[in-house]
């Protein structure tokens, strides 16, 4: 019923702007990736030698295995803490809408703000500590709470844990709740019916909700920089600096691509991964 | 099973958990009355000296105006493109649909710093000058992820009879998008604009790169924060609170009256947030 005209009329604006201002944008991040600087100019002379750079100086692996760590930590955190979260919503709770919204609510407080938040709560004037002195479980301020990776961990991990829960809350309202009847009414134990039928039957939602954490806290800067100190630094903070005071961009891109592809090939696995769940 | 609360373990590890997500938050607001400066416990001397000089700080307030009109732009210009796109994943084939349809969320997918950077290249490319307008095209772009998600979930529920009916009759395919599409996605464009506007208003990793000599509220604290902390930033942030909740009750209020009972009401699930559009 639609004619041609129509459907041009709705895709080609959208898809002229796309592919302006994403395709192209995307694609300059790539070529920038093969070019080089000299004499503060950026020259668009084809080379590998910014993706030399980063496979033969120590600096970019070490800081990108320490992101991939952080983010790795920050995952299990916040499906540990999302997991448990949607399950008791779920299966258990009389008011579910409520507490519902009330896990969403933390996501629209800003971004920035909830990362501040735990600046002052960790910072050696900051209130845990002066609680802690406060009620003499310690007479000095205990500095490594702030500006170190357990700083950025607790932080992200406060950030996302609703992103990991969402998925999982949905995955777990669409365990048709008669399987989990007849389970028990087979006698099986609430801990066989949780793991046998509960935990298999939400597996695609954990997988969402980690992907989304782990993606995220991947390529976080803001967060390092708040609460992280120089042992926090992660990925996006070399890329931040490179295309800041150091004016490497061919270098910058490439350190951003490195980690573009980590990101991509996560999204691939986990969607093929999903595909194979929903077809079994 | 259901409704029942025999799970006391269970119970008090959820109940942790809201401990942990709204702590910080609770501290935040309380601080920001805070005689004694943004530590120190306990709190004492409350006072709204931090809230009167932040209703003196012009900085602030300007950079909450740049916010306003930036996030007012981007709201534009991803429903601009972002309904008929959302209409063409529907309902159009072409060529590349698929690749169009990862392109366009990738921005909600990817690290903010990602679709930034790339942002920054084509800007400097393209010889613009960064300003207001450089982050807003920036959300703008990156947000119509946002736009179509929201809508394309609106286009799948809705009747198509209703345009063919429509067209049969006489009308005009703009009359009949103006007068049956467009109203009946009313619901999921206004959704999608809150969404978009409390998204842009926080963004701050996209515009990071992209921003001119005029910051917006986000790089304004993020500026401050990074020259020492005031309560001046709790204020400011207890006010963002607030805001952002009534923008969910607005959004509630709209959605129940419309939909005549609070049964199917759903909160709209930020996809994503802050750092990453």
């Amino acid at each position: 019923m639609y004619t041609r005209t129509y459907k041009t009329a709705v895709a080609v604006p959208p898809l002229l702007w796309v592919s302006t201002f994403l395709l192209l944008a995307y694609l300059l991040l790539f070529l920038h990736s093969f070019w080089s600087v000299q004499d503060g100019q950026i020259v668009h002379h084809w080379s590998l030698s910014n993706y030399r750079t980063l496979a033969t100086q120590p600096l970019y692996l070490e800081v990108l295995w320490r992101s991939t760590k952080i983010a790795g930590a920050v995952t299990l955190l916040s499906l540990a803490l999302g997991y448990p979260l949607a399950y008791y919503l779920s299966f258990y709770s009389r008011r579910k809408m409520l507490l519902y919204q009330l896990v969403i609510i933390p996501l629209w407080v800003s971004y920035l703000v909830r990362a501040y938040a735990w600046k002052t709560i960790l910072g050696s004037d900051g209130v845990l500590n002066t609680l802690l002195q406060y009620v003499h479980l310690t007479d000095a301020p205990v500095s490594a709470l702030l500006y170190s990776p357990f700083a950025v961990i607790l932080t992200l991990t406060h950030i996302y844990t609703p992103f990991a829960f969402l998925p999982i809350f949905a995955a777990l309202e669409h365990i048709p709740r008669h399987l989990v009847e007849s389970s028990s009414d087979l006698g099986a134990s609430p801990r066989q019916t949780f793991w046998r039928v509960v935990m298999p039957l939400s597996l695609p939602g954990v997988i969402a909700g980690a992907t989304f954490a782990f993606v995220l806290s991947l390529g976080d800067f803001l967060a390092p920089l708040l609460v992280g100190g120089s042992s926090g630094i992660m990925i996006s903070n070399v890329v931040v600096s490179l295309f800041g005071a150091a004016y490497d961009w061919p270098l910058g891109a490439a350190v951003s691509l490195a980690m573009l592809l980590l990101v991509l090939l996560l999204l691939w696995l986990t969607e093929s991964l999903e595909k194979r769940w929903s077809h079994a | 099973m259901n409704g029942s609360t025999r799970a006391p373990w269970l119970r008090s590890y959820a109940l942790l958990v809201f401990l942990f997500l709204y702590l910080p938050i609770a501290i935040l607001i309380l601080y920001s009355f805070n005689g004694g400066g943004i530590g120190g416990f306990p709190p004492k001397n409350l006072t709204l000296d931090w809230y009167r000089m932040l209703w003196d700080d012009r900085a602030i307030w300007d950079s909450v105006l740049n916010s306003v009109i930036v996030a007012a732009f981007a709201v534009v210009l991803s429903l601009l493109f972002g309904v008929p796109a959302a209409l063409a994943l529907d309902r159009a084939s072409f060529p590349g649909k698929g690749l169009f349809r990862r392109l366009v969320l990738l921005p909600l997918i990817l690290p903010g710093i990602i679709t930034g950077l790339s942002l920054l290249m084509l800007f400097v490319a393209a010889g613009l000058r960064l300003s207001l307008l450089t982050i807003a095209l920036g959300h703008g772009t990156a947000l119509i992820a946002v736009a179509v998600t929201e809508v394309y979930a609106g286009v799948l529920k809705m009747d198509r009879g209703l345009e063919e009916a429509s067209l049969d009759l006489g009308a005009s395919y703009w009359q009949t998008f103006r007068r049956v599409t467009l109203p009946h996605l009313r619901l999921s464009i206004i959704g999608a604009a809150l969404l978009i506007f409390t998204l842009s208003m926080d963004e701050i990793a996209v515009s990071f790169f992209l921003v001119g000599r005029e910051n917006t509220l986000p790089l304004e604290i993020w500026s401050r924060l990074r020259r020492g902390m005031t309560p001046e930033i709790n204020a400011i942030s207890t006010l963002i609170f607030v805001f952002s909740l009534s923008s969910i009750v607005l959004w509630y209020r709209i959605r129940t009256r419309e939909e005549g009972g609070l049964v199917e009401a759903q909160v709209l699930e930020p996809q994503s947030h802050g750092g990453n559009i």
